[in-house]
């Protein structure tokens, strides 16, 4: 299993001191209050934003393909099917619609969208225009994802669908998933570290490691198990929302 | 109660269900016939009074009169009506050309941005009047100075929403070209020209009608008629002559081509959007 490292220390009003590690085929969360720079440290992850002081690094080599989004919003070009919007990070590298053709619409059939590939965004619901966003993340199967809240705007009903898909997925692709999220269920249910982070300035309080084995079905979510963790998480946030304060 | 039978459709129309489709109905139908109705109604005030006044025909025609001049002079009023489209066609063309050229290089650049684009607001907020007979002092083909007359009036609605549309592009697309390491013609082509179609065609839609408002006061302005005169010279030249009715006759014309333009050009629009941009999907849920 190759490894990759990351430390940053963002010395920005944004993120104090924080430091992650990040290892090949983590799913980790990152979890905390409005304003406690996670978004910003996906920003910074993706380089987008560069860190005032500390550095991130890489292990192996690192290229622009190596790396998949998934914004809050779904972010589709309206004016574009959604083949073609799973296609840009293709595109953008000159790959024209034919070389790629497979792997496009094979990412549409991970996401289950095969059928819908000559439709336009506004004719999908809010769930499966996720998924476009998700299968573009995926077609140029990444080293790393990045998601920042995906689910948030969707009801709770598509947002487990949404979970449990979303880790048969990563398990048939194989990456690494940095998962920023509100929630401390979907961060239980999903991840195998949650970090948890505190506000104003925002930096790493603890990290929870969460054992359960994958894949975990629907059951997990009514265990006993995922409630305890589920406590421990929230414990650990009630604890960084104090010291906020 | 039994289920309704699956055959019988028509019963599950309910009573909101036929007002909505009584109302459609009466849209449609009343989109076209309430004009025309209100056309015919002025046609017949407007005869009425050319009558019963008995107002003479070099002060106000009658609208038969105005027909029949139409017909009448139709040869020589066609003439000048193609010189006056083809003036109107070739501004809203260089419009264009010069309204996305300079909106394109306005985002490229913020320095050219700032440099420019204050004159080109005092470009267009002088009154093309005003500035029409220096041009034709200056320039001296006729045609390149009523193109230029009709450019001045016409680019800026093209170049002011095209830079808003190109600079309107989804903040979070922006991110993820950038992380997927976009160059700046692919980001031009795959993100700010597509954002910034709609915004473009709602500045050509106006600029249609200006640049025919530009070709006729550059006619106005440039005035000697030469072999090809456009319509504008045509209504001077009536109006020196106190043919009252072919000045009518010719005004129709114009306004027409400016109805025609801008149907044109809404019908285009449509057709470019229709699959995807709000403003040109029926509400259809």
């Amino acid at each position: 299993m190759e490894q990759v490292d990351k430390t940053f220390n963002g010395n920005v009003v944004a993120l104090k001191g924080m430091s992650l590690q990040v290892r090949e085929g983590d799913f980790i969360s990152l979890l905390g209050p409005s304003g406690c720079g996670k978004s910003t440290a996906l920003r910074l992850i993706s380089n987008l934003l560069h860190p005032t002081a500390g550095r991130i690094t890489w292990t192996g080599a690192h290229e622009t393909g190596d790396l998949g989004v998934v914004f809050q919003e779904p972010t589709l070009m309206p004016w574009a099917t959604v083949a073609q919007n799973v296609w840009l990070p293709f595109r953008l590298r000159g790959k024209s619609y034919g070389e790629v053709k497979d792997q496009v619409l094979e990412a549409l059939k991970l996401v289950g969208l095969e059928k819908f590939q000559t439709s336009y965004p506004r004719e999908l619901s809010g769930g499966m225009k996720m998924r476009v966003s998700i299968a573009r993340a995926m077609v140029t199967r990444p080293r790393l994802i990045l998601m920042d809240e995906p689910f948030a705007a969707l009801d709770e009903i598509t947002r487990f669908k949404l979970n449990n898909d979303l880790l048969k997925l990563k398990e048939k692709i194989g990456c690494t998933v940095i998962f920023v999220t509100h929630s401390v269920f979907e961060s239980v249910f999903l991840s195998d570290r949650i970090v948890v982070m505190a506000a104003r300035p925002g930096r790493v309080i603890t990290e929870l490691e969460v054992d359960a084995e994958y894949p975990r079905e629907e059951t997990f979510r009514t265990s006993a198990e995922y409630a305890a963790y589920a406590r421990q998480a929230t414990d650990a946030l009630h604890l960084a929302m104090g010291e906020a304060a | 109660m039994s289920l309704a039978d699956p055959t019988d459709a028509t019963i599950a129309i309910d009573a909101d269900e036929a007002a909505r489709l009584r109302r459609r109905r009466l849209e449609k139908f009343g989109k076209w016939i309430l004009p025309a109705a209100v056309l015919v109604l002025m046609l017949v005030i407007w005869d009425r009074i050319v009558v019963w006044n008995a107002i003479p025909h070099y002060i106000l025609p009658g609208p038969r009169l105005v027909f029949e001049t139409l017909i009448k002079d139709w040869a020589m009023l066609f003439e000048a009506l193609l010189v006056t489209v083809q003036i109107t066609l070739m501004a809203l063309a260089v419009a264009v050309i010069g309204g996305v050229g300079l909106a394109v290089l306005f985002t490229q650049s913020r320095l050219v941005e700032m440099s420019f684009y204050p004159y080109a607001v005092i470009l267009q907020v002088t009154p093309i009047v005003a500035i029409a007979p220096l041009i034709f002092i200056y320039v001296d083909s006729r045609i390149a100075g009523l193109l230029l007359c009709a450019w001045l009036v016409a680019f800026f609605p093209v170049l002011s929403n095209t830079t808003l549309g190109l600079n309107s592009a989804d903040h979070n697309l922006r991110d993820l070209f950038r992380i997927y390491g976009a160059s700046r013609w692919q980001t031009l082509r795959f993100l700010q020209l597509p954002s910034a179609l709609p915004y473009f065609l709602g500045g050509l839609r106006i600029a249609g009608g200006l640049s025919l408002i530009g070709a006729v006061v550059a006619e106005y302005v440039a005035g000697t008629g030469g072999l090809k005169s456009g319509l504008a010279f045509r209504i001077l030249e009536a109006g020196y002559r106190l043919n009252i009715p072919r000045m009518f006759a010719a005004l129709i014309l114009i306004a027409a081509t400016g109805v025609i333009i801008f149907a044109g050009l809404s019908f285009l629009s449509h057709m470019l959007l229709r699959k995807w941009h709000e403003s040109a999907l029926k509400q259809d849920r």
